[in-house]
Formats: structure tokens, sequence, C-alpha cells
């Protein structure tokens, strides 16, 4: 049997270590202030699962929860289409493709902050573009800072905005890698268009399209900046997403504890999907 | 010099066990190599490694679950847990 060289570890290392003191580290410190009361100068007491029992039997909870999954999962179903469409309407040679490219990748570009502060001067009822026009040309009421449904409305469009460029551009990385032959040979066998998506496109875009969905699942799940510069999780509590929630009761009421507890379960929730969705994306591929 | 991170006993031993058990794993990978991979019942192909964070995370979810729906004490949920980590590492 051929010794196998082990050295790659080594150069691993550097990455472990990072991780070990950005992630881990501070990790361990989230599980020990999780079974913890502290009123601040370093000290702590003993209060085992108490916070975890709060944090998951609270309605509070619940509802920050059922709203972020109803973000998610309405962001994923706008923009994995919307994203595949774009990058199925854009031209694979010629003059037009470095333009298309940059303009999808300029919303990317832009800092988080900066979107949310873009999108709440956009949408302000009487100095903003799109905040007048609706509320003053078009005579519909829309306000993002009074109605939920408006705030809403924001929030999804502000994310697809942003975000839809990433499955974009990956999708089209997946397009443009396919062969010409596969598309002559759907020709020589009258494929119709459809046919072409769905056996020849839609198969070579799946990997891509599978680090799409988690990327946009994890960054969605995850999402704080934009829509706490947006709307601040409000009006009242209708757009608080998990993490506005997690950074008021850690840095607003400073629950230590409880704040804890909730983001380990956070966590869990987020890692669980994630290997879930992984999984059964690749679990047929292992097998041929 | 950890005096900051707020350790306590029971969570020192909660992440003891779980590197003693990644430790094992390395151990078990040095001496029988390629992680033992199998298809199981639940259709997925897994490793050691993969059996283990089954079982870690499953166990995650059984006790909050528990918490959030029965209360404390937590001894069926502590039970129920082996008994998962018992079928990942026999069957998945």
């Amino acid at each position: 049997m051929k010794k196998l060289n082990q050295r790659a570890w080594l150069f691993v290392t550097p990455v472990l270590l990072l991780v070990a003191f950005n992630a881990l580290i501070p990790m361990m410190t989230v599980v020990n202030y999780s079974v913890q009361e502290t009123f601040g100068d370093n000290l702590f007491f003993w209060q085992g699962i108490d916070w975890f029992e709060q944090v998951l039997t609270s309605e509070r909870f619940h509802k920050a929860l059922g709203r972020q999954f109803l973000f998610t999962f309405l962001i994923l179903i706008i923009e994995v289409p919307l994203g595949v469409a774009i990058a199925l309407a854009m031209p694979r040679q010629g003059f037009w493709v470095p333009f298309c490219l940059v303009t999808m990748a300029l919303p990317m570009l832009i800092p988080w902050n900066v979107v949310g502060a873009m999108w709440n001067i956009f949408t302000l009822p009487d100095i903003g573009l799109l905040g007048y026009f609706m509320n003053h040309t078009l005579g519909i009421s829309y306000d993002m800072t009074q109605n939920p449904l408006a705030a809403w409305v924001t929030i999804v469009i502000m994310d697809v905005w942003h975000w839809t460029s990433l499955v974009v551009l990956l999708a089209y990385a997946g397009l443009v890698s396919i062969p010409n032959a596969y598309y002559q040979a759907a020709e020589i066998d009258g494929a119709s268009n459809w046919a072409v998506f769905r056996y020849i496109q839609l198969p070579k875009m799946k990997t891509v399209l599978t680090i799409a969905i988690l990327l946009r699942f994890m960054d969605s799940f995850n999402i704080y900046t934009e829509p706490f510069v947006l709307t601040g999780g409000g009006p009242g509590n209708s757009t608080t997403l998990l993490s506005i929630d997690l950074v008021k009761i850690a840095l607003g009421q400073f629950d230590l504890g409880p704040a804890a507890a909730m983001s380990l379960i956070y966590f869990a929730i987020t890692l669980l999907a994630s290997w879930l969705f992984y999984t059964l994306m690749t679990m047929n591929d292992n097998k041929s | 010099m950890l005096g900051w991170m707020a350790w306590t006993w029971p969570t020192a031993l909660l992440f003891v066990g779980i590197f003693t058990a990644i430790g094992v794993l390395i151990l078990l990978e040095v001496r029988y190599p390629g992680g033992q991979a199998r298809n199981g019942v639940l259709g997925l192909t897994t490793t050691r490694g993969d059996r283990l964070f089954i079982t870690l995370l499953g166990s995650a979810f059984i006790f909050f679950a528990w918490l959030g729906l029965m209360g404390p004490p937590l001894w069926w949920p502590l039970a129920i847990s082996i008994g998962w980590g018992t079928f990942c590492f026999w069957k998945v």
C-alpha cells in the first residue's frame, strides 16, 4: 500500500488556529455563559438549564423564530428562480458579457449597513423616491415605518436586490461551463427549450445551485445589519428577526445567560438545516 | 488566563467529552484508515466522524425538544440520547 503523504495537515494548521481563536474559543465561552447568571464584573453564578428552558418556552422566541423562517423561505423562493432566470437570459459571449457581470456584481459590493441606509431613505414616505412616488403619485398607502406588511415587503425586496446577484453569478458560472456539444446534441434530437433546461442546464447547475442555496440560507438566517438599519425590528416587533432579538437580549437588556442559551439554540438550528440540505442534495451523487 | 471564559465544571466536562471523542476518532483513523464508510439505514453514506456528528447534533435537539415540551428533569432525554447514539453508531 502506498504511504499517504500527511504533510497537508501541517498546511491546514494556521487555519485551524485562526478558527480556534475566532470561532471555537468564543463559542466555548458562550456555552459557559449559557448556564450562568452574571451582573457584570466578571462574576458568574450557576444557573443550570434555566435559561434554555426559559428561551425554549418563551413566546417571544417562538415568534422571532417563525419570522426568521418566513423571511428565509420568502427570499429563497424568490431569489433562486429569479437568479436562474436572469443567468439564463444573460449573453454567454460577446460585448455585453462584462457589462452584465459587473452590473450584477455591483449590489454585492455595497456594505450591508449602507444597503440598509439606502433602502431606508429610498422608501421613506415623504422624502424617499419610492416612498414619495407610491404615496403621493400613485396614491397607494406605503409606509414601512408604520405598516408591518410594507416593512416586510421592503426587507424582502431589499434582500432580493442585494443578493439575487450571488445566485445569478453562480448559476451563470455553471451555465458557461456546459460544453457546446450538449446543445448541439439537443438540437439534433429536436429538444424543446424546456427539455434543454430540465435535462442539460439544470443538472449541470446543480452543484453551484446547492452552494448558492446553502450560502443564501445561512446568510439570510443570520441576517442582522440590513433589517436592523432599515426597520430596527419594527414597526412594533413585526420585523424582529432572530439575530435582532438576540442582540436586544444580550446588549439591550444585558441578559448574557439567556442570550447565550438562545444563540446556542439558534446555532443548532442553522447547523441542522445546513447539514440536512447539503446531505439531501449530495446524497445521490455518492451512489452514482 | 482562562478567567474571562467563565468556566464551570459541567461545561468543561462537556468539552472534554467532545474532544476526547474526536481524539478517539483520530486514533481509530490512524489505526484503521478510511473512516469505516458504509451505507446506513437512512440511505446515507457515513463515516465514523459523520456518525459522531449526527449523534451530537441529534442529542442536542432531543434535549431541546424535551426541555421545550416537557421541562425538567432531563433523565429521559439523556436515555433517549444514549439510545440515539447507539443507533447511530450501530445502524446509520
